[in-house]
């Protein structure tokens, strides 16, 4: 039997990943170049709680579960998670009430460890605080993670399991004969297929028509971010008290040592639409000074844009659908992220597997993780160095990347300066690629056997050179 | 006419007049600067600094410079004639690559050293 | 088991100002490690294919790996030792001990005075906040200059230059010279921020415009650039709405500010919060006697002769400093006056010789430069593209034993 897994975001990856368990033949297909490109890449990487989402959700039932899950998750696969907890901080008295509201809400839902705590007790943690806070609901299963890696390392697991992947692959139709799935058709050819999961992120609205469903619009909402260098003075995930459209601009502690400013939340046509806007800009700066007065501009060292998922309905889609073998894994809006493993479980045993009476198969949950000289003793970097002596070339001098980092990346799947940049970090610290941007090209373009010219920077049309100066 | 002089890092201000067929030169610390002017208003010449094609170097080019002063007017001539050029590893810093740019009399200069690649 | 190498003076850096540093402090007797990351010497001077270097140092105008060339020579007359793709990923704030990684494993060297000389880096389109889409084709000037000049690759055909620092004009002349169509080069203040010769000889020479009070306020193009929107600004720098126009270009190249590479000092060394250097006193000492700093890691300078010359300096006192001859010296604080930007050393040693930097903030046709109560010039055309060099005497310097501390200011006349 074949199941094929459309869009390699974290959802995708960890839904192909639970697929592999089984006696199937799993095929994972990805528009864009690699894998986490599109909603996975920028997000505000948090594993939530659940104290956002309202009872009875699929948001609410499936973001407690995917917190949960994390720990295991992440140590299994070699992805940096990190609890840091988290404050919703009221600033006023009258938002008082909204932390009791959220800390209810969150009691019903099942997060554990929820506490309202006194300005004093919160200062004490996180001395930048705004000092003129007056409560804030303490939630201590926040953490963050990157979500990218997080698919990489899923989709990595998954090819030592037997999948085959498919990146730069559109799929165009879905053949239904009968009410039952038969295949896919992509540019490149049909694929047969009994299963199909639909775990397109901002597309899974075009996907699911494709299979003839009648589903409502999936509508890109933007989040513009800022990140600030090495603020390492911030410990929790600060939340503003939240509106009933977003979760407001969050300061967030990221995995590698900086600090990231956002989202804002606008409804945009383009679902390719991820550019900053000034309003948007001063908006992120605005709300996060709210919370961390005196935040250091002049350490921004960069600005982005990421869509998420919305439909009016503002919850997920998971599940079998009408047409046999069909299941959809869609409009994965806030908490997706958290939310995503305990959606891939549900769907591929309780679901999946229960209706194709699939049998298990010999599987290795574990992925071994890349080496990452940053990580290492000095003692156990010489050790690597004597095996390697790439790991003794720094290519990324910010985030102390090496030659053989960049190799084992492409080794496993980067093909791109953006690709080697999430999955190594090169050109994610303070001079973003300046020194080390050249180096990076000459390295893809060796180990790929490509020209310089054909080294993209994310996508098809993005060359970093156009050619050599003496032909 | 107001010109910057370029002889050296401290760009002097240069007022240049022409009295009955004298040019007039005003806002120069060094005689380099009159002669700067003289020559600005006549033929300005300017020192070209580029990189020729190496074969078989461990580098793909070799940067390279005039060894003096060229017309300005020849640069688009002499930039599309270097183009052409192409100089086998090793180069040596200091290696003439060019007798005599396009008949102006300066030689092109290797400015660095580029070894045969391994 | 880590090795260990024990020298008396290690050089970080193998740049115009370490290679300086360390051919000094080997002609003072001293062993001297220099420790360079890249597999060649000469730092951001290889890529400067550019003529305009060496006039004070070696009296003729040599491009940047002539210039490199020279100093290397140097450096292997004074026998200094060279460890090539080495790079420091640590420095002990303790003490002078410092640990690298290069290809056959992780260093540990043990010194008895360090010269950091590791340059600047380029402030990069992240730090500006300019909204719009992340599109490839968007190069600092010096990445974009190391593509061209040394890995022989063209970025793009069509150029805009944001910021007229001196790389900038540089890089405008080059993309011309190589085929490619400048568009212009578009600076936010009211001057170019480069030296008038580079306007002159790389702009002018080739009718590249100027846009100065003129900045990108947006980026098209999802995957490679296709234009950027350029807007006016006025004397607060504010943007002028309705002067907004859209240029077709798939290049932004940005010269926008170099800034010191400290990064592993930041954690103990107090920095000068204007220029992102350490301070120094006039020995170009830090607050830890036994690290000194030059070139571009200290302050962002306009001439690599006077990056070398300092870079000399202070190898010489680290080799005296290494062998004993010299402690911390008591120091009087220098202080940032009126209209001064940029200003190094930020302390003087009375009674020592000494030379200072400065920097005025915006040009002066006319203004006197005042360090109470040594030093009073009238000086002649300042502009902020060009450091000021005032030298004093240990006389001078002498003077200010009784001060608790002195100011630099610049007063217009």
């Amino acid at each position: 039997m074949r199941a094929v897994v459309i869009g390699a975001g974290v959802v995708g990856a960890l839904i192909a990943r639970e697929l592999c368990r089984y006696d199937l033949t799993v095929l994972l297909f990805e528009r864009e170049l690699e894998v986490g490109f599109g909603v996975t890449k920028a997000n505000s990487a948090i594993v939530h709680a659940g104290f956002h989402d309202e009872p009875g959700t699929l948001r609410a039932r499936f973001c407690v579960k995917g917190n949960a899950f994390y720990p295991k998750l992440c140590e299994e696969l070699g992805v940096p998670f990190r609890r840091t907890g988290a404050y919703v901080l009221a600033l006023h008295a009258q938002e008082v009430p909204e932390l009791e509201r959220l800390l209810a809400q969150g009691e019903k839902n099942g997060v554990p460890g929820l506490e309202i705590q006194r300005t004093e007790e919160i200062l004490a943690r996180e001395p930048k605080v705004n000092p003129k806070i007056v409560a804030g609901l303490w939630a201590p299963t926040v953490g963050v993670t990157e979500p990218w890696a997080l698919a990489q390392a899923a989709v990595e697991n998954a090819l030592l399991n037997g999948l085959e992947l498919h990146l730069a692959e559109k799929v165009q139709t879905i053949e239904v004969k009968n009410g039952c799935v038969k295949g896919i058709k992509t540019d490149v050819g049909f694929y047969a297929a009994e299963i199909v999961v639909n775990a397109a992120g901002l597309f899974a609205d075009q996907v699911a028509r494709m299979a003839g469903l009648d589903v409502p619009e999936i509508r890109p909402r933007r989040g513009q971010y800022i990140l600030l260098e090495g603020e390492t003075n911030i410990h929790s995930v600060l939340f503003p008290c939240p509106t009933p459209k977003s979760k407001g601009i969050l300061v967030v502690p990221s995995v590698d040592g900086n600090l990231l400013l956002g989202p804002t939340a606008e409804d945009v046509d383009d679902k390719a639409d991820t550019t900053t806007t000034q309003e948007g800009l001063q908006q992120v700066r605005e709300g996060a000074k709210r919370l961390v007065p005196d935040l250091d501009f002049s350490r921004a060292i960069k600005s982005f844009a990421g869509l998420r998922p919305e439909t009016a309905a503002a919850d997920f889609w998971v599940g079998p659908t009408k047409i046999r073998g069909f299941y959809q894994a869609g409009a994965m809006r806030s908490p997706g992220l958290t939310a995503a493993p305990a959606i891939a479980r549900f769907l591929v045993h309780e679901v999946i597997a229960t209706e194709w009476h699939l049998s298990p198969r010999n599987w290795n949950p574990r992925r071994v993780p890349p080496p990452r000289v940053a990580d290492l003793s000095p003692e156990e970097w010489d050790e690597l160095i004597r095996q390697d002596p790439r790991f003794g070339r720094i290519v990324c001098f910010c985030n102390l990347v090496t030659e053989g980092e960049v190799v084992e990346a492409i080794r496993r799947g980067a093909r791109t300066i953006d690709g080697i940049k999430l999955r190594t970090r090169a050109g994610f610290g303070r001079c973003q690629g300046g020194f080390c941007t050249d180096k990076l090209l000459l390295i893809l373009a060796r180990e790929l056997g490509k020209g310089a010219e054909d080294i993209k920077l994310k996508s098809e049309r993005s060359p970093i050179v156009i050619g050599p100066v003496r032909p | 006419m107001r010109l910057v002089c370029i002889a050296c890092p401290l760009g002097c201000e240069l007022l240049v007049r022409e009295d009955s067929g004298r040019v007039l030169v005003q806002g120069n610390r060094c005689t380099r600067g009159e002669a700067y002017a003289r020559e600005e208003m006549t033929d300005p010449k300017r020192v070209l600094a580029t990189s020729v094609k190496v074969l078989g170097g461990d580098y793909p080019l070799v940067s390279v410079r005039t060894d003096r002063p060229v017309p300005k007017r020849l640069i688009p001539e002499i930039m599309a004639f270097i183009r052409t050029l192409r100089v086998e590893a090793p180069v040596e810093l200091g290696q003439i690559i060019v007798e005599d740019l396009l008949g102006s009399g300066a030689k092109l200069l290797a400015t660095r050293t580029v070894r045969r690649a391994d | 088991m880590i090795k260990v190498w024990k020298v008396e003076v290690a050089v970080v850096g193998g740049g115009a100002a370490g290679m300086a540093a360390a051919a000094a402090a080997a002609r003072e007797g001293a062993s001297v490690l220099l420790l360079e990351r890249n597999t060649c010497l000469g730092g951001v001077l290889d890529q400067c294919i550019h003529p305009g270097f060496g006039l004070h140092r070696y009296k003729e105008e040599l491009t940047g790996p002539e210039f490199a060339f020279r100093l290397h020579t140097e450096l292997e007359k004074a026998r200094v030792e060279v460890a090539f793709s080495h790079t420091v990923i640590n420095v002990n704030p303790q003490k002078p001990e410092i640990l690298a990684v290069g290809p056959n494993g992780l260093v540990r060297v043990q010194a008895k005075a360090v010269v950091w000389a590791c340059g600047a880096w380029e402030r990069p389109l992240g730090h500006l906040l300019i909204p719009g889409t992340r599109p490839a084709g968007i190069f600092t000037a010096g990445l974009a200059q190391r593509l061209v000049n040394i890995h022989g690759l063209l970025p793009g055909r069509r150029v805009l230059i944001l910021g007229s620092g001196d790389i900038g004009l540089i890089m405008a002349r080059r993309f011309h010279l190589e085929g490619a169509e400048v568009v212009g080069v578009a600076e936010i203040k009211p001057f170019p921020g480069g030296l008038l010769r580079n306007v002159r000889q790389c702009l002018e020479d080739y009718g590249i415009p100027l846009f100065l009070r003129t900045t990108v306020s947006e980026i098209h193009g999802r995957d490679r650039l296709t234009g950027v929107t350029l807007v006016e600004v006025d004397e607060q720098g504010k943007t002028i709405p309705g002067t907004e126009r859209f240029i077709k270009v798939d290049t932004l190249v940005l010269s926008v500010g170099l800034i010191p590479e400290i990064r592993l000092l930041e954690g103990f060394l107090s920095c000068d919060h204007v220029q992102r250097g350490p301070r120094v006193n006039s020995f170009w000492q830090t607050e830890h006697p036994w690290l000194f700093v030059v070139g571009n890691a200290l302050v962002v300078f306009d001439l690599v002769d006077t990056v070398a010359a300092v870079g000399e300096e202070a190898g010489r006192f680290a080799a005296r400093f290494a062998c004993g001859e010299m402690q911390g010296e008591p120091c009087v604080p220098l202080k940032r006056g009126q209209n001064v930007a940029a200003l190094v050393p930020q302390a003087f040693i009375p009674g020592e010789p000494a030379r200072l930097f400065l920097r005025v903030i915006r040009p002066f046709p006319k203004a006197r430069v005042k360090i109470s109560p040594v030093y009073s010039k009238v000086h002649l055309g300042l502009r902020p593209a060009e450091m000021v060099e005032i030298r004093l005497s240990s006389e001078a310097t002498a003077e200010l034993q009784r001060c608790s501390e002195a100011t630099v200011e610049v007063h217009p006349q």
